[in-house]
């Protein structure tokens, strides 16, 4: 009875593991390629980016190599001219309905936020999803104000959302009618993501200088 | 009692519409309805499970003689658990978007009763290629009843099928359709449109059968 | 693992997406337990119990995947390890409370294919919490589907005494008042802030 089971379980096993290794290369090409689309667009002039991992003994950002060291990471884009132009940084945080997921580019000089991405979410479709596409709330992230206060250990003032039509501070963000929820959840993802990372990154914006290549 | 040894036509046609998985059978509503809001997740979960009750049919068939009769269930649950890792690969490598939107509801595919109700009641019994049209018919049913849940809840919750746009621009749709709600209202009302349906038609044959002298 | 407050994990679980009816996981049973409200909570509670050991599990489970490289076990893992809680908690049952597993009866190995269970696994899985967390989240989850599978059965206590036209008679009406019940939760959203 058992080697019945045992012989079925072993089959499922190999049927698994072939086609876990035959789909590998694709799905990982997959997500490289979206994952270097996404840094693109969120930095505005950006032709190449590079991986950086954060060194968990706190000495920086260093370059990732695939047999290096593992930790978060963010990515730094470069123009042709391979001037950093600016690091983008994940991050994720619960949506209305479920994760959302997105990407986001911080420029140092100025301290602002020039572009953001929504890579996953599944916000109700028609409303909470126009995070995603509706153009005049992205817009939100293109100057979108995250200076450092003095000290700098935290944000100057926390990226909030507000009613749709009352923005009146740099670092606020338009909210979407009829979607206040996934807007409020958007804008406190970028500001808990921001006050952890730009700390870390402002300070260290020499670690990225180095030219790259994807 | 001999087993039919011949896939018939039958076999595939019945799941579509007198046994219906959902409408009919009640069964495998249970991990779909959250991702069909609108009708291209809805069929694609639709063909995902389709896909995966094609072949654990077909392996069940397979090894029917095989798999002990104490540990059937479990053994059915460990083939269906390995189509639906494969269909969650396929689906990942075929369209990183289509898998993010669907995320993990594709593998809750596994617990979809319709699948293990159909490897118990008929993969186990029949022959491979009964079971493989047993598994079409049912998934086709399935696919069909998800793409009028999902296609109502797009259409009269966003204006759109596909995303195209159906309407002109101010159309304001009912929103509750797209949200969990809408789901259950949406199914309920197929539910009661089928269910006239096949009662109409159980009244209409016997005065069929009157009308010839 | 992500900065979500413990709190805020729970109220989502139990109230903002609540498992029944925000992501229509556990219907199974929800459409065909939820008859009568003595049963509803008994098997509510069994659930809440078998969601917080699967819970834990699927974390250890995912640890010992990821140091192995080897995600694709992850699904029929999982649900290897529930199935195997659900006889756990069947056994301790009919040990400890003979009489709550004469109650319980059939709905008992019901839940080895009640999505809920997975779907905690799943979902904690997903959004990368903690061993805290997760056990959290699958308490907040097992409250709200058996505060969902409670509401349910008390409206039903009501309506077998009221008329109800034909055609709805049955499964229809439950999901219409599932339905209802949906909308009326809808009103927690934002709650978690």
């Amino acid at each position: 009875m058992y080697r019945a089971m045992v012989g079925v379980a072993v089959l499922c096993g190999v049927l698994i593991v072939s086609v876990f290794e035959v789909t590998r290369p694709t799905i990982e090409r997959n997500e490289a390629r979206a994952l270097r689309d996404a840094v693109l667009e969120v930095l505005p002039g950006a032709r190449s980016s590079r991986a950086f991992v954060w060194s968990a003994g706190g000495d920086g950002f260093h370059a990732y190599r695939p047999d290096g060291e593992e930790g978060e990471m963010v990515y730094a884009g470069y123009d042709d001219a391979g001037v950093l132009v600016g690091v983008a940084v994940e991050a994720v945080g619960m949506g209305y309905q479920d994760r959302i997921r997105l990407i986001y580019g911080y420029s140092a000089v100025p301290e602002r936020i020039v572009g953001l991405r929504v890579l996953e979410s599944r916000e109700t479709p028609g409303l909470g999803d126009r995070i995603e596409k509706d153009p005049a709330f992205l817009q939100n992230f293109v100057d979108l104000d995250v200076s450092l206060a003095p000290g700098g250990k935290d944000l100057a003032h926390p990226v909030e959302a507000v009613k749709h039509g009352q923005k009146d501070r740099p670092w606020q963000v338009d909210g979407i009618t009829g979607a206040t929820v996934s807007s409020d959840a958007l804008a406190s993802i970028v500001a808990r993501s921001a006050s952890k990372w730009l700390p870390r990154i402002r300070p260290q914006v020499a670690d990225f200088s180095s030219k790259g290549d994807t | 009692m001999t087993e039919p040894s011949a896939p018939t036509g039958e076999d595939l046609w019945r799941g579509v519409w007198r046994d219906n998985p959902v409408f009919v059978q009640a069964l495998g509503m249970c991990p779909v309805l959250a991702v069909s809001n609108t009708a291209l997740n809805a069929l694609a979960m639709g063909l995902a499970t389709s896909f995966v009750l094609c072949m654990s049919n077909a392996v069940v068939s397979l090894l029917r003689s095989f798999i002990p009769r104490q540990v059937r269930i479990a053994t059915y649950i460990l083939i269906i658990a390995t189509f639906v890792t494969v269909v969650d690969y396929l689906i990942r490598a075929v369209s990183l978007d289509l898998h993010r939107a669907l995320g993990a509801f594709i593998s809750l595919i596994v617990v979809n009763c319709l699948i293990l109700g159909r490897a118990e009641a008929f993969a186990s019994r029949h022959p491979v290629g009964p079971s493989i049209l047993d598994g079409l018919g049912n998934g086709l049913g399935f696919s069909l009843a998800l793409f009028a849940l999902g296609a109502v809840r797009e259409i009269v919750g966003s204006g759109r099928l596909f995303g195209v746009p159906l309407f002109h621009e101010g159309y304001q749709g009912w929103v509750v359709m797209i949200l969990p709600s809408g789901g259950f209202f949406t199914l309920a009302a197929w539910l009661l449109v089928f269910n006239r349906v096949r009662a109409f038609r159980a009244r209409a044959v016997p005065r069929a059968q009157e009308v010839p002298s | 693992m992500t900065d979500d407050p413990l709190w805020s994990i729970f109220v989502d679980a139990c109230l903002i997406n609540n498992f029944v009816l925000a992501y229509f996981l556990g219907i199974c049973p929800f459409l065909g337990v939820s008859g009568k409200l003595e049963t509803a909570t008994r098997m509510g509670g069994a659930v809440v119990f078998v969601m917080l050991v699967s819970s834990a599990c699927a974390y250890g489970i995912e640890r010992v995947l990821t140091a192995i490289d080897a995600p694709y076990l992850r699904l029929i893992s999982f649900i290897v390890v529930i199935a195997s809680a659900v006889q756990l908690v069947e056994m301790f049952v009919r040990k400890w409370s003979p009489g709550l597993f004469r109650a319980l009866g059939i709905f008992l190995p019901l839940i080895t294919t009640n999505c809920a269970i997975l779907g905690v696994a799943l979902f904690q899985t997903n959004r990368g919490y903690d061993l805290l967390q997760s056990l959290v989240f699958a308490l907040g989850a097992g409250a709200g589907f058996t505060l969902a599978l409670g509401l349910m059965a008390g409206l039903r206590e009501r309506l077998a005494l009221a008329e109800v036209p034909d055609v709805v008679q049955g499964t229809a009406m439950t999901l219409l008042l599932a339905g209802i019940l949906s909308i009326s939760f809808m009103g927690f959203a934002g709650l978690g802030g």
